[in-house]
């Protein structure tokens, strides 16, 4: 921790740089968390911006390098962009739908450094993960896991978790199971983004919720030494906000295919903040000077009730984008905090779907997908 | 439950030494561990090639003041520990 004397934040080190090296993708998932605003291919950063701000990022202490995109792997220099990223001294962990893969990319990124790939998958059963993801992908994801044995790189399963699959959970982990993966992760959708123009069709009810929060217990028992289950649960269901990204600009830095660095996926919805590009600063300069990373960092922007909150340590006033989407302002209490001025909010949105009959709940939706940048 | 005397450790797949700060930590998926003294030592040898035995030998050597029963124990626990995060497989 290192304390700057001419203010009272303390800023620490990053610990992960999230790198979206494109928005381009095979998939158009009905949640995804890139911004409604996506970068077209030509925006991009070069091979050497990104191996110039990988050596940046592990000089300033990064350990790990999240791959992300869009589909990372729609970026033909990927190995070399590896390579760099793990030379560098970073933790290389690949997020990707697998769809533009075959064995012997596989083999190349693993021989280029490659430490974790984690594969995200739409549901359990092929027609309705197509349909959430706009794109024939269940069957080649299956492939890829089945090629994923023949190398030591560490397999994550990624499920986004929602209405429409939470009743899923076992299938999906039976499907862990029968692989090599050694951790799981089951995410439910947050309501931001794409998300949040879909969220009437996507929030769980919370019956469905409490039964997969059982179910998972029991499983976590059950796979205790094998596999590794994460849970989110929806904010929305939460008692308290999450410490969204760690608290702001506490440890993750979040690079956008074009350059800009953000404290968080969604910051460029919020009014009023300007970005620094990796191509003017660098990655220091920028963790430790950025407007937009000082903006939420410390206390002194908090309002009541999180300013004298004794958790305001714990999650940091929760999500800044959930508070600008749902309170219209980006410095208010997180809204699903039970102890949010605007929480009647949130509970008039869950009353409502937890009431309406279920029959309702599972009509076919017309889905606003996500298009492809040019 | 406790490893097997005769087993070798070794750091799982994705899981391996690095360093920040300085400091020497364990990576692995979402996550860091940052070792000292046993925990580090422990670590290095989790290479597949010593046994949970000869780990405990050498550690009782090293810290050689300590009870060789508690070091024991202490070297059972942390890897058990690392078992559960899923950082290394024992190998027969």
């Amino acid at each position: 921790m290192r304390r700057q004397n001419h203010m009272t934040i303390e800023i620490s080190n990053p610990l992960a740089l999230i790198a979206e090296l494109t928005h381009r993708c095979p998939l158009h998932c009905v949640y995804c968390s890139n911004p409604l605003e996506l970068q077209a291919r030509g925006n991009e950063l070069s091979t050497e911006v990104w191996s110039r701000v990988f050596k940046e990022a592990a000089a300033a202490s990064v350990l790990q390098a999240d791959f992300t995109g869009g589909e990372p792997l729609a970026r033909p220099d990927i190995v070399e962009l590896v390579r760099a990223a793990r030379s560098a001294g970073l933790y290389v962990n690949l997020i990707t739908s697998g769809l533009p893969l075959d064995e012997a990319k596989l083999a190349a990124l693993v021989a280029a450094g490659l430490d974790h790939i984690q594969l995200s998958f739409q549901g359990a059963r092929e027609e309705a993960a197509n349909e959430i993801s706009g794109a024939k992908s269940h069957a080649q994801k299956l492939r890829v896991l089945d090629w994923l044995r023949q190398h030591r790189v560490a397999v994550t399963l990624n499920f986004v978790i929602h209405r429409r699959n939470i009743d899923q959970l076992e299938e999906m982990l039976a499907l862990a199971e029968s692989s090599c993966a050694t951790r799981i992760e089951f995410a439910n959708v947050q309501y931001y983004g794409w998300a949040f123009a879909n969220r009437e069709n996507l929030l769980p009810t919370r019956a469905q919720l409490d039964q997969s929060l059982t179910l998972i217990k029991r499983e976590q028992e059950r796979l205790q030494g094998r596999i590794r289950i994460e849970y989110v649960v929806p904010d929305y269901y939460a008692k308290y906000p999450k410490p969204c990204m760690g608290g702001w600009g506490r440890k993750l830095m979040l690079i956008t295919p074009s350059g800009d660095a953000l404290p968080c996926h969604a910051a460029q919805v919020i009014p009023g903040l300007s970005f620094e590009n990796v191509k003017d600063r660098s990655l220091r300069e920028i963790w430790e000077h950025s407007a937009a990373f000082q903006k939420f960092r410390g206390e002194d922007w908090m309002q009541e009730p999180c300013k004298t909150c004794d958790r305001r340590e714990q999650d940091f006033g929760g999500c800044r984008c959930q508070a600008l989407l749902l309170a219209r302002d980006a410095a208010a209490t997180d809204p699903v905090c039970s102890l949010a001025p605007l929480r009647p909010k949130v509970d008039a949105i869950l009353s409502s779907l937890n009431s309406a009959p279920s029959t309702q709940l599972f009509i076919q939706p017309t889905w606003l997908y996500r298009p492809n940048p040019a | 439950m406790p490893p097997e005397l005769t087993s070798r450790p070794r750091l799982a797949p994705g899981c391996r030494l690095g360093e920040n700060n300085q400091q020497r930590v364990l990576l692995m998926p979402e996550r860091a561990l940052r070792l000292n003294g046993p925990s580090l030592e422990i670590v290095e040898r989790c290479d597949g090639q010593h046994t949970v035995q000869q780990i405990i030998v050498d550690l009782q050597k090293i810290y050689s003041k300590a009870a060789p029963q508690k070091v024991e124990q202490d070297i059972l626990g942390y890897l058990a520990l690392l078992h559960k995060e899923r950082a290394v497989d024992f190998e027969l």
